[in-house]
């Protein structure tokens, strides 16, 4: 069971109280109306199922329930870094080194 | 006393004697005794048979790594488990004891004719054959291999026995409790850890247990340890013995399996058999230790045939000699100490054989003085005896040639090809290994989790470095969390310390291919199988393994992993590291389903949610339907009545008069803010901003795929605030998804939202006298149809409890929902019930509502669209804004197959012979007289027989369905082809008059 | 190629069994090939058997990044049923059946196809409609698959438990009886030793770290450690780690990896005679030939490729497995582990044509892989030798994505594969 920092709550509980939410930073289009099905399609499913740091989104269902963002390496399940909804994109340089 | 216990030696209790069966015999041990330890005692070997060519087998070792005696084990009904290692298996008065894979006896088993085929059965063979003829597969040859195959038999009862489990947040845990671990544990604990210590033994001390002669800092091992164990726990460690550690998982969660019971000839009925712990520590020490590598050579196998460090357990801690007349075969100076306690405790040691030219000289000379001949520089080449090995084949070596032969006759063959660390749990992290090449081994490399590992797990051999190195661990473990401690020195007398070389088989004159050198014993694997997958192309140690099964055994490789990639390595010419090591899995050893289940069986499975007035339900006779997690009453039977009949008789009296009906587990949502209809305006397909307060709405809720995921009657009770009800499984989906919105795509928005579902019990009363039953409780409310027409929402008091009314319907009568406060529930159940008996008021179940919502066409989301169904498809065009610049979903239904023509759509299909109940899920097609495979161009979704109607009625979807109005579409069952006309989905009051009252 | 029979087993025995040959060949790779498949699981196997054997195009190399059937081939549950809902899926399936049932002797090889029936149970009303809507729909498409009241699924399955009064008693089952098992590495096995006869390249350890593409935009060939690999075609058939592959390619997917576990019991005598499903606790089981009982489980919550997969969904599928089957409360779990499954957003395979001229993939198979093999690679081959679909894999094109036409057995049933 992994443990996960809530960036709301400041603490760091066992994955029981997350939920997983995709793949972070995929933005809904403002006005859907003027996309192309292409586009639509991109929003909605096309994701990059990356092999290491991925950025994804969790929410803190059974707790304070916000949805954050986190980076999280997929090759080791290992947590960069978690961070508020809003919050910039953090710089793949400016994360700790995988195991650390 | 035991014809082979030896007196005053090992820490069983010798002046008290238990007794337990073995194949029906009584046999007698001591308290402490295992069940092997027992059976030895009294010179039995032969406990079980081999997997594969039913050989007989005795154990090997003294520990859960036994690949071979392993038994079933019975304490009474429903109490039965096959596979228990006897090794491990403490004994107990009444204790009963069965061996497995044998017919019909231990001693002469039918099976073993597999055995004298062994050249047909090599590895993979199974590949390779059973092909011909086709139909032989299935029926004779699987069930034959099948019925031979398999260890023990299943238990075939429940099991009465509970299960527990615990979380644990400790500092540090330490893993294993012989020297290193107990080193490693003081260092922590003397630092101001919580530290835990466990260990899968009865008792801790690992390596001292089979070592009393050691000294440590002057006291005797046992002394020592005794005075050890005291400290630590005055230091305040949690010490729990036959306790292992199972897996190592993410983040320093370590799974522990405690057996509380099976050592316990009474245990406290009240007390869990097992205990699963979800350790999470900061720290994690593995002080785990080595295993004992067995030698491979033809006939290594045959019962007397054991580990030379087991024997050495079994002689100082259980007081066991393990024969009378052992012969010793080494490649490492360990076994030589092995030799020399049997020799003083009164065994006749044969020889000692080393494959080394130049043993020790201080061995030679021990050796001497206890007049054993000693064999350097030979081999083993062969074992005879069948149930118990009698005699051994020795031959020298010289220069890599295998001389004469000779026989020397034995009770027992005690081997050590080395020792190697114990590796797995590290494995679980995805810890990397590097190969040590004068050790010969692996040892652990870079680690992945926040974990030290101490002692002979890293390599480090000996008592004393093996306490050193676990107080440096303890202290090291310290100092990452912040603690300073210095880390005590210890000094060990008479400690055996030594170094061995490592072989692949070991030299022999036999003629390869009829050498049967095993190296998984339980698998039957031999070394020539290993050479033959190799041959065949097998060149990753996985291969090699998954080819042959070597290391698949119940033992999870721990006896042959090391000796199977040495062959290997050596058959593809290769060295190991480049060979590889097949990964570790989780549990280290076999655990029990139950450990796992813990709490979780029966109603614990899964909760149960119940409403309010769930018990009344109960109390009345329900029967009950499982609803997500809810459970919610379906019909309510009378005498002599089946479900049928219910129904047909809830659906008259709620259209004839008035029905009454639990709603509450309807979800329910609070939408509340400024922007509380911006809000609804993008979630729902619906436009809400002239919804005017007090009125309630249909709303349709899409994914942003445009396909349905959700309805409900949704009512404004003020420009700010939204009452919100969901399909009952749907709440927490709905919720979750307009939080996800909220938060992140709109968090602009200033609304707030909360999950009411369980603050409200909602009673939904639906018939002509519904109003007539209602109006004399509702106070603060004209609830007349002129004041509070059909689709109305307000606040008022019913019956005096603090109330939200709707007037809805979801039968098509007229309807009101009362929302109540959920403890009020039940109260105003009973006062609504009551009064409703001068209106015969009939409380109803979900199948009722089934009917009276399908007679008038109203959809069950999940039931009547199945998550690829479009608003249009379910004919609610009518839902969706049309002047909406956005919702969720609303881009989505542009895709181009989304708005396909032949698209499936929800019409109502009649039975052409008025009679026939079309099956739920049957399918339509349009030519009945097409071969298979035929087009279906639709399902029925939801089919009843419909009293309002006077006949059965159906909901389906049906390709380009909203444009065959009149046609008639065929539902071809296995037995006849029912004919069906498409209708529309309306079947009872199309004008909807009986609103209106 | 030696050919395997009770005859040669018994002729290798009485010569000790020196003599067998290589099952194939552990090649190196050449600078140029017609096809390069990445991938050396079953479905990438096959599919250059298939080129081979079928299309006649033999200069084909099969790239592994690992050892062959080192992935999801060799971790599954080994399941094989082809009662699916949709004409789709059913038709693709149950091709893969039809080829089942004559694997062993089509590849000389015994892949122990067990057809022992999948029950799969009904705990609710909900899955009574769906299951009895899959029975129909099969029925029709000519599919093996009946419904079975819950005495009769006690019948087939004599350790099931259908007291009413367990937490989700079970209400029937649909069976297939024409589905079963089989011996997850021999179907490897097998195909790679029958490509290998048939002259196609198999190269191990030998990870494709990114697909080139000409000026035109079609493919090129595969850049690996030991260098370019020129190719007139190449076909990514590499589970969950496909994403990756056809990045490099331009080509982005609608795929998900996720860990997915499995579980053995120690090994004992028959007591479970067929395979049994239940989605709504999560879990299926059936009993290997060696006596282990094989558990599977529903996948983790995140993507993963660390193959490690936690502890509490563990938990949960042992209770589930016991609440269905209380008599194995005291069995133990002899060893668990995690593959990686690939998954799209209708839970159906993508198999076909890429927008990449000469470029074809074959992925997203969630859970159903296995099951699928011999069709899968049967009609991939079809595709990548005349580059066009195959009918059968026609609708399981990427367009789908964009137009709508998704084939979702998972929300048309609430049913995982």
């Amino acid at each position: 069971m992994l443990l996960i920092h809530c960036p709301y709550c400041d603490e760091t509980l066992p994955e029981a109280e997350f939920a997983y939410a995709g793949e972070a930073h995929i933005v809904r289009p403002d006005n859907p109306a003027d996309v192309s099905d292409e586009e639509w399609r991109d929003f909605l499913f096309i994701r990059n199922n990356l092999k290491g740091p991925h950025y994804e989104r969790w929410r803190h269902i059974h707790g304070c329930g916000r949805f954050f963002n986190a980076v999280r390496n997929t090759v080791t399940d290992r947590f960069l870094t978690t961070y508020r909804a809003g919050e910039r994109r953090p710089d793949p340089e400016s994360l700790p080194e995988d195991g650390q | 006393m035991s014809r082979f216990r030896v007196a005053g030696r090992g820490r069983v209790q010798q002046d008290r004697p238990v007794c337990f069966t073995f194949d029906g015999q009584t046999i007698e041990g001591c308290a402490g005794d295992t069940v092997a330890s027992a059976l030895l005692a009294n010179g039995r070997h032969l406990m079980g048979r081999s997997f594969k060519y039913h050989r007989p087998r005795g154990p090997v070792t003294a520990g859960t790594e036994e690949p071979n005696a392993l038994i079933g084990t019975r304490r009474g009904e429903g109490q039965f488990e096959p596979n228990t290692r006897a090794t491990a298996q403490e004994i107990w008065n009444g204790l009963d004891t069965t061996s497995q894979n044998k017919y019909p006896s231990l001693s002469f088993d039918v099976g073993a004719l597999n055995d004298s085929l062994y050249m047909l059965f090599s590895a993979g063979f199974y590949y390779k054959t059973f092909m011909w003829p086709r139909s032989f597969w299935d029926k004779v040859y699987e069930p034959f291999i099948r019925a031979a195959a398999g260890l023990g038999v299943s238990p075939s009862e429940p099991d009465p026995d509970h299960y527990a489990s615990r979380y644990l947040h400790t500092d540090v845990l330490v893993v294993g409790g012989g020297p290193a671990g107990l080193a490693a544990a003081k260092s922590a604990a003397e630092a101001g850890l919580r530290v835990a210590l466990v260990d899968e033994n009865s008792e801790m001390g690992g390596t001292l247990l089979s070592e009393p002669q050691a000294e440590i800092d002057g006291n005797a091992a046992w002394d020592w340890l005794a005075e050890e164990l005291a400290t630590l726990d005055a230091l305040g460690v949690r010490i729990m013995t036959r306790t292992t550690a199972i897996g190592y998982y993410h983040q320093n969660m370590v799974g522990l399996c405690q057996k509380l019971t099976d050592h316990l000839e009474t245990p406290d009925p009240d007390m869990p058999r097992e205990r699963l712990w979800r350790v999470r520590a900061q720290q994690v020490i593995l002080a785990q230790g080595g295993l004992e590598k067995p030698l491979v050579f033809h006939g290594n196998d045959r019962p007397g045939v054991m580990l030379a460090g087991s024997a050495q357990t079994y002689l100082n801690r259980y007081g066991v000699k393990v024969g009378d007349r052992p012969v010793i075969v080494t490649s490492h100076d360990s076994a030589w100490h092995a030799a020399f306690d049997l020799a003083d405790a009164g065994a006749d040691v044969q020889a000692i054989v080393d494959t080394r030219a130049n043993p020790r000289a201080d061995f030679i000379t021990g050796a001497e003085k206890r007049n054993i001949e000693v064999l350097a520089g030979h081999t083993v080449t062969g074992t005879r005896g069948r149930l118990r090995i009698k005699a051994v084949r020795i031959n020298s070596v010289a220069d890599g040639k295998v001389g004469a032969a000779r026989t020397l006759t034995c009770d027992c063959l005690l081997m050590s090809g080395g020792w190697t660390p114990s590796l797995h749990l590290f494995s679980h992290t995805k810890g990397t290994l590097r190969w040590d090449d004068e050790s010969q081994t692996f040892l652990p490399d870079r680690k992945a989790e926040a974990c030290q590992i101490a002692g002979a797990g890293r390599g480090l051999w000996g008592i004393e470095t093996a306490l050193n190195d676990g107080a440096a661990m303890g202290a090291a473990a310290a100092e990452e969390l912040g603690h300073s401690v210095k880390a005590t020195a210890r000094s060990v007398q008479n400690d055996r310390t030594g170094s061995g070389v490592t072989h692949t088989e070991l030299p022999t004159d036999r003629n390869p291919s009829r050498t049967k050198a095993f190296v998984d014993f339980q698998n039957d694997v031999m070394a020539k199988d290993l050479r033959l997958a190799v041959r065949e192309g097998m060149r990753s140690i996985e291969h090699v393994k998954r080819y042959t099964t070597n290391g698949m055994a119940t033992d999870q490789g721990k006896m042959s992993n090391m000796n199977g990639l040495n062959i290997a390595a050596d058959a593809l010419g290769k060295p190991q590291p480049q060979v590889g090591l097949t990964t570790f899995r989780p549990p280290y050893t076999p655990t029990t389903f139950g450990a796992f289940v813990g709490y979780h069986k029966g109603d614990h499975f899964d909760v149960t949610r119940k409403t309010p007035i769930d018990g009344w339900a109960e109390e009345n006779g329900a029967v009950f339907e499982p609803v997500s997690l809810w459970r919610r009453a379906r019909y309510f039977p009378q005498p002599g009545e089946d479900m049928d009949a219910a129904v047909s008789r809830e659906c008259r009296a709620t259209r004839k008069s008035l029905g009454m009906f639990d709603a509450s587990t309807l979800g329910k949502i609070e939408v509340v803010g400024p922007d509380a209809v911006e809000f609804m305006n993008r979630m729902y397909t619906n436009p809400w901003t002239k919804l005017a307060p007090g009125r309630t709405r249909y709303g349709l809720l899409l994914g942003d795929d445009g396909f349905i995921r959700d309805d409900g009657v949704i009512g404004r009770l003020t420009e700010d605030r939204f009452h919100i009800t969901t399909t009952t499984g749907g709440a927490a989906r709905v919720l979750n998804m307009m939080e996800d919105y909220l938060q992140t795509e709109w968090p602009d928005l200033k609304v707030w939202l909360t999950s009411t579902t369980e603050q409200w019990a909602t009673i939904a009363l639906n018939g002509p006298n519904a109003r007539n039953l209602l109006s004399p409780f509702v106070e603060g409310l004209d609830i007349s149809d002129g004041a509070f027409p059909h689709m109305s929402i307000a606040e008022c008091t019913v019956a005096g409890y603090p109330a939200r009314l709707f007037r809805v319907s979801f039968t098509g009568e007229l309807g009101f929902e009362v929302n109540v406060p959920a403890r009020h529930g039940r109260a105003l159940w009973e006062t609504l019930f009551e009064a409703g008996q001068q209106f015969d008021i009939c409380p109803y179940g979900t199948e009722t509502m089934h009917v009276l919502r399908a007679e008038k066409g109203f959809i069950i989301v999940g039931q009547d669209t199945d998550g690829t169904v479009t608003p249009y498809d379910a004919g609610q065009g009518w839902a969706v804004g049309k002047k909406k610049r956005d919702f969720v979903g609303m881009r989505a239904l542009q895709r181009p197959d989304l708005t396909a023509k032949n698209r499936k759509q929800l019409v109502g299909l009649l039975t052409e012979d008025s009679r026939t109940k079309l099956e739920e899920g049957a399918q339509i097609v349009l030519d009945p007289n097409q071969s298979k495979p035929m087009r279906m161009v639709g399902h029925v979704t939801s089919s009843y027989h419909s009293d309002a109607a006077g006949r059965p009625i159906a909901l389906a979807l049906v390709e380009g369905g909203h444009n065959r109005m009149g046609e008639t579409v065929h539902i071809p069952m296995p037995d006849t082809v029912v004919k069906a006309t498409v209708t529309g989905t309306t079947f009872y009051d199309p004008d909807n008059e009986r609103l209106k009252l | 190629m030696t050919h395997f029979s009770a005859l040669s087993l018994l002729r290798h025995a009485l010569g000790g069994n020196k003599k067998w040959e290589e099952q194939w060949p552990n090649s190196e790779p050449k600078a140029e090939y017609d096809v390069i498949i990445v991938g050396a699981g079953g479905h990438g196997l096959g599919a250059a058997y298939y080129l081979a054997k079928e299309h006649g195009i033999t200069d084909v190399a099969v790239i592994e990044k690992g050892w062959l059937g080192g992935g999801n081939t060799g971790r599954n549950t080994t399941i094989i049923r082809s009662n699916y809902l949709y004409d789709e899926s059913a038709r693709l399936y149950d091709h893969a059946l039809d080829l089942w049932e004559g694997l062993s002797q089509e590849l000389n090889y015994n892949v122990m196809f067990s057809q022992r029936g999948v029950m799969m149970l009904a705990h609710s009303v909900h899955d009574v409609q769906s299951f009895q809507r899959h029975v129909h729909a099969n029925r029709l498409n000519d599919v093996d698959n009946r419904w079975l009241t819950k005495e009769e699924a006690k019948a087939y399955c004599p350790p099931l438990d259908i007291s009413q009064t367990a937490r989700y008693p079970v209400m029937g089952a649909a069976l297939q009886k024409r589905a079963g098992t089989a011996r997850h590495d021999a179907v490897a096995w097998g195909y790679a030793r029958g490509a290998a006869a048939r002259g196609v390249d198999i190269i191990q350890n030998c990870p494709v770290t990114a697909i080139r593409s000409d000026a035109t935009g079609a493919v090129e060939g595969v850049e690996t450690p030991r260098g370019f690999i020129k190719a007139k075609k190449v076909a990514v058939s590499a589970a969950g780690h496909t994403s990756v592959v056809m990045d490099s390619a331009g080509v982005r997917l609608p795929l998900e990896s996720y860990p997915l576990q499995a579980l053995v019991s120690e090994p004992v005598k028959p007591i479970f005679p067929c395979v049994v499903m239940s989605n709504t606790v999560h879990a299926y089981i059936s009993q290997s030939d060696k006596g282990e009982l094989v558990i599977g489980s529903g996948t983790d919550q995140y993507t993963s490729y660390s193959q490690r997969g936690g502890l509490p969904l563990i938990e949960h599928t042992v209770a589930a497995i016991c609440e269905i089957f209380p008599i194995f409360n005291r069995m133990r779990m002899l060893r668990k582990w995690a593959g990686i499954v690939d998954v799209t957003p209708d839970r159906s395979a993508i198999l076909g044509k890429t927008p990449v001229q000469g470029l074809y993939v074959n992925c997203g198979w969630g859970t159903g892989g296995f099951k699928a093999t011999p069709g899968a690679a049967h009609t991939l081959a079809w595709t990548v030798a005349k580059d066009e679909p195959h009918p059968i894999n026609a609708p399981f094109t990427l367009e789908r994505f964009t137009t709508g036409r998704l084939i979702d057995e998972a929300a048309a049933a609430a049913v995982a594969h």
